[in-house]
């Protein structure tokens, strides 16, 4: 394999780990917070209880967020050089000031708010996962303006053989962004609560009724069940959108070969992606422009019209996603998505409705169901950077005029190979240990506290 | 000052702030499997940077986004051209960040074990490979007329680099120990002290070697002249005092001088380098400026009004978490790492 195949190859396992571990911190911190901010409220010991056990597991998470972090922040001048070169006018700038606002604030009060139990007041104690969450979710925004960027280039003019920022305004207020950013974010509220929901349907079963889980469980499914409420409908704006701007995304996404009007969504489509023609398909007549525009009628281009359309633009070239790759992702993506908010809404009718008295099977459903939101993350941002292939930068530098000039297949496959297996390795461990303080009893947490000081301090 | 120069010093200062804080921090890892007998003492090292290292180490994510920022054409050079160098120090960072937060969430002798061996090699490495790293930017690396560095890992070896490298290394150790003697008690702060009173020669030693060595190797000293000024003065003095300071055991003045030690080497450094910011050894045309690698004046305008509302911003509340949290840490207290 080339210097850039494995450099792809790395881009995507780093970046994919990496955001297994990011929605849990993005989500888990926020719900920590209210946890926490129901017992500064309340005072009721069950809030403080759920605020560490669930504060525990975050910070297992959080752990390896922050460590892959750094490798994807290299990685731009490591792997992709002339991206860097390229881009680095624009695209460094809300890389630094990601570190500078929300890094900053995310690890110095997560500092404090660990260590800080009992040794400052608490309402500051408070203040500080709040600052956490907002820290994080900061980072977020800015990450993604960079990304939106790379969607659809807004604020800047090609001149020095680069991209350079006209209105630094204009890059944050991309309208990429701020649909991107609430779907992100709502997914990571989803990925939060059903992580909350499982473990809590878990915990119930094992340990019967607690209070702690009851309240978990019940916070959990009504949380996952707005974030999942809402990613779905932020992905339909941001689909509609993702038409106008990126129209060969919305035509890989649906294997939509030739423009239609009005155009019908693919339910399943087994297609031959080398001569562009469908091999078998089953089709639902105007539904595409229905999710296009609102209305069943109204052209969406298909692969081959834009393809044409691209070449008399950009000149002789393939600009054809990997169609495949794109229609399935997109459809697992949707397919999770849906069953993520079926599963919550059930989990959150039942709640008011039977006061725990579930079907065993229907706490199994829901334990496994954790799986669902990383199945929708990792498929739709696999959907989001290969649909937008060839590109780097829509329309304007590609991923094959990206990668380092001067770092070779050996020196690729080598990180490639050793971040894999560090990473496979931390998985191994960080699964260990979420296992282990997922399933413990929570009673036993302050019981181990106090135990572990008294025998400090009778062996003083 | 036009905008590139001041953030050339904007660079300057994030370098300064990340190698004189995670420079202790580093030095704790190091010492962290010889100066902790046993669990609860290695725990107590660990718990007196446990609320800072995560912070510590954003000032090198920002100094990286800096420069990816203000002068792209550094921050792509400099991170394709020491790649595998860099694979290795991302390898110790990754490794180092999760052993602090794993280590004590498992009551197991060999778990514990192992994690600390991660956390002295996960310090070890970064605090011995910036130095390297540091000095073959000043001593100069092939790099073509493109901005492509043209060497391989092994250019980056050389006497130079590798006597930078344990110069950095002793440095931070020393710094790490005097930050210790400040944080721990009892015991531990008894042996602090110790480490750090062994560790004052060789460390002043090797930077002194390093720093001779830099007449030789760079153009550093014919830039800078025969008195190369305050700065680089004023940094050799303060090593020079912390052995007598330790002595007497003003270990708190023995911090603030190792501190100076690693700003004022750091401020040198730069100062020897302006305006360059990597140096040609192919040809010194070719050597990469605030100039030829930056970014447009408006991003860098952007990128200044930022800096000058955030970072003081950053600055005080990071100086309050170190208020907060200035107590000693005793292994007779509750431990949360």
């Amino acid at each position: 394999m080339d210097a850039l195949t494995l450099a792809r190859w790395q881009f995507a396992i780093t970046t994919v780990y990496h955001f297994f571990f990011v929605p849990i911190t993005l989500g888990l911190s926020i719900a920590v917070a209210i946890m926490q901010t129901a017992y500064y409220r309340t005072g009721n010991e069950s809030y403080k209880k759920m605020t560490k056990f669930w504060g525990k597991l975050f910070l297992i998470n959080f752990a390896i967020g922050v460590v892959t972090g750094i490798v994807q922040e290299f990685q731009f001048g490591m792997n992709w050089s002339q991206y860097s070169r390229f881009m680095g006018d624009i695209f460094g700038a809300p890389l630094a000031v990601e570190a500078l606002l929300a890094f900053f604030m995310e690890s110095t009060f997560l500092g404090i708010w660990i260590f800080g139990w009992d040794k400052i007041s608490k309402k500051f104690h408070l203040a500080a996962i709040w600052l956490v969450a907002i820290g994080s979710n900061l980072s977020a925004i800015w990450i993604l303006a960079a990304n939106s960027f790379m969607q659809q280039p807004v604020g800047y003019a090609v001149r020095n053989g680069r991209a350079e920022m006209t209105d630094f305004f204009a890059i944050i207020t991309n309208g990429h962004l701020w649909v991107q950013f609430p779907h992100v974010f709502f997914g990571a509220v989803a990925t939060a609560g059903f992580l909350i929901l499982s473990i809590s349907a878990y915990q119930l079963v094992k340990k019967g009724k607690h209070e702690v889980f009851t309240k978990s469980f019940k916070f959990g499914a009504i949380y996952a069940f707005v974030g999942s409420l809402l990613v779905i409908l932020v992905g339909h704006s941001q689909a509609q959108y993702m038409v106008k701007i990126q129209p060969m995304k919305m035509a890989a996404a649906e294997a939509l070969w030739e423009s239609e009007n009005p155009a019908s969504m693919s339910l399943f489509t087994f297609g031959d992606e080398k001569n562009r023609k469908d091999v078998f398909a089953i089709k639902i007549p105007g539904a595409l422009s229905f999710l296009a525009y609102n209305k069943f009628d109204g052209e969406v281009k298909g692969i081959k019209n834009l393809q044409k359309e691209e070449e008399e633009k950009f000149g002789p070239g393939d600009y054809v996603p990997p169609v495949a790759v794109s229609y399935w992702t997109f459809r697992i993506m949707v397919g999770a998505g849906f069953l993520m908010l079926l599963i919550t809404l059930l989990s959150t009718i039942q709640v008011f409705k039977s006061k725990f008295e579930f079907k065993p099977i229907w706490y199994k459903i829901v334990f496994w169901s954790m799986v669902l939101p990383w199945i929708a993350n990792t498929t739709g941002w696999l959907f989001t950077e290969i649909a937008r292939q060839p590109w780097t930068v829509f329309g304007l530098f590609k991923t094959a005029d990206s990668v380092s000039n001067t770092v070779s297949a050996g020196e690729v496959g080598f990180s490639l190979v050793a971040y894999t297996l560090i990473y496979a390795v931390l998985m191994i461990i960080m699964i260990g240990l979420m296992k282990k303080y997922a399933t413990r009893d929570v009673d036993e947490i302050e019981k181990e506290e106090k135990e572990i000081d008294n025998s400090v301090l009778s062996k003083a | 000052m036009d905008l590139n120069t001041i953030w050339f010093v904007l660079i300057a200062v994030l370098f300064i702030g990340f190698f004189f804080l995670e420079g202790f921090d580093y030095g704790v890892g190091i010492l962290l499997p010889f100066l902790g007998k046993e669990d609860r003492e290695r725990r107590a090292i660990i718990n007196s940077i446990g609320t800072f290292w995560d912070g510590n180490e954003v000032w090198m994510l920002t100094a990286g986004g800096a420069m990816f920022a203000a002068f792209p054409n550094w921050y792509a050079t400099l991170f394709s051209g020491f790649y595998l160098a860099l694979v290795v120090m991302l390898l110790a960072l990754i490794a180092r960040g999760v052993a602090f937060e794993y280590r004590s969430k498992k009551d197991d002798p060999v778990w514990r074990n192992r994690w600390d061996w991660v956390i002295f090699a996960g310090s070890f490495i970064p605090a011995l490979l910036w130095g390297v790293a540091i000095s073959n930017i000043i001593r100069g690396v092939p790099i073509d007329d493109k901005m492509n560095f043209t060497g391989n890992f092994f250019t980056l070896l050389n006497p130079y680099s590798l006597i930078g490298g344990i110069a950095s290394l002793l440095l931070f150790t020393l710094h790490g120990s005097i930050f210790l003697s400040l944080k721990l008690s009892d015991n531990l702060l008894d042996g602090a002290r110790k480490v750090a009173k062994k560790l004052w020669l060789p460390a002043t030693i090797l930077l002194f070697i390093y720093v001779i060595l830099g007449y030789f190797e760079t153009d550093m000293f014919s830039k800078l002249g025969v008195n190369p000024g305050v700065i680089p003065i004023l940094a050799g003095l303060a090593i020079l005092s912390v052995g007598y300071l330790l002595k007497i055991q003003k270990e708190g003045w023995a911090f603030v001088m190792t501190g100076i030690t690693i700003a004022f080497s750091t401020i040198t450094i730069f100062m020897g380098l302006f305006p360059r910011v990597m140096v040609s050894s192919t040809n010194p045309d070719w050597s990469l400026t605030i100039y030829n690698a930056s970014s447009s004046p408006y991003t860098l305008k952007v990128m200044t009004i930022v800096a000058v509302i955030f970072v003081p911003i950053v600055l005080a509340y990071q100086a309050w978490s170190y208020w907060i949290f200035r107590k000693r840490v005793s292994t007779k207290q509750k431990l949360e790492y």
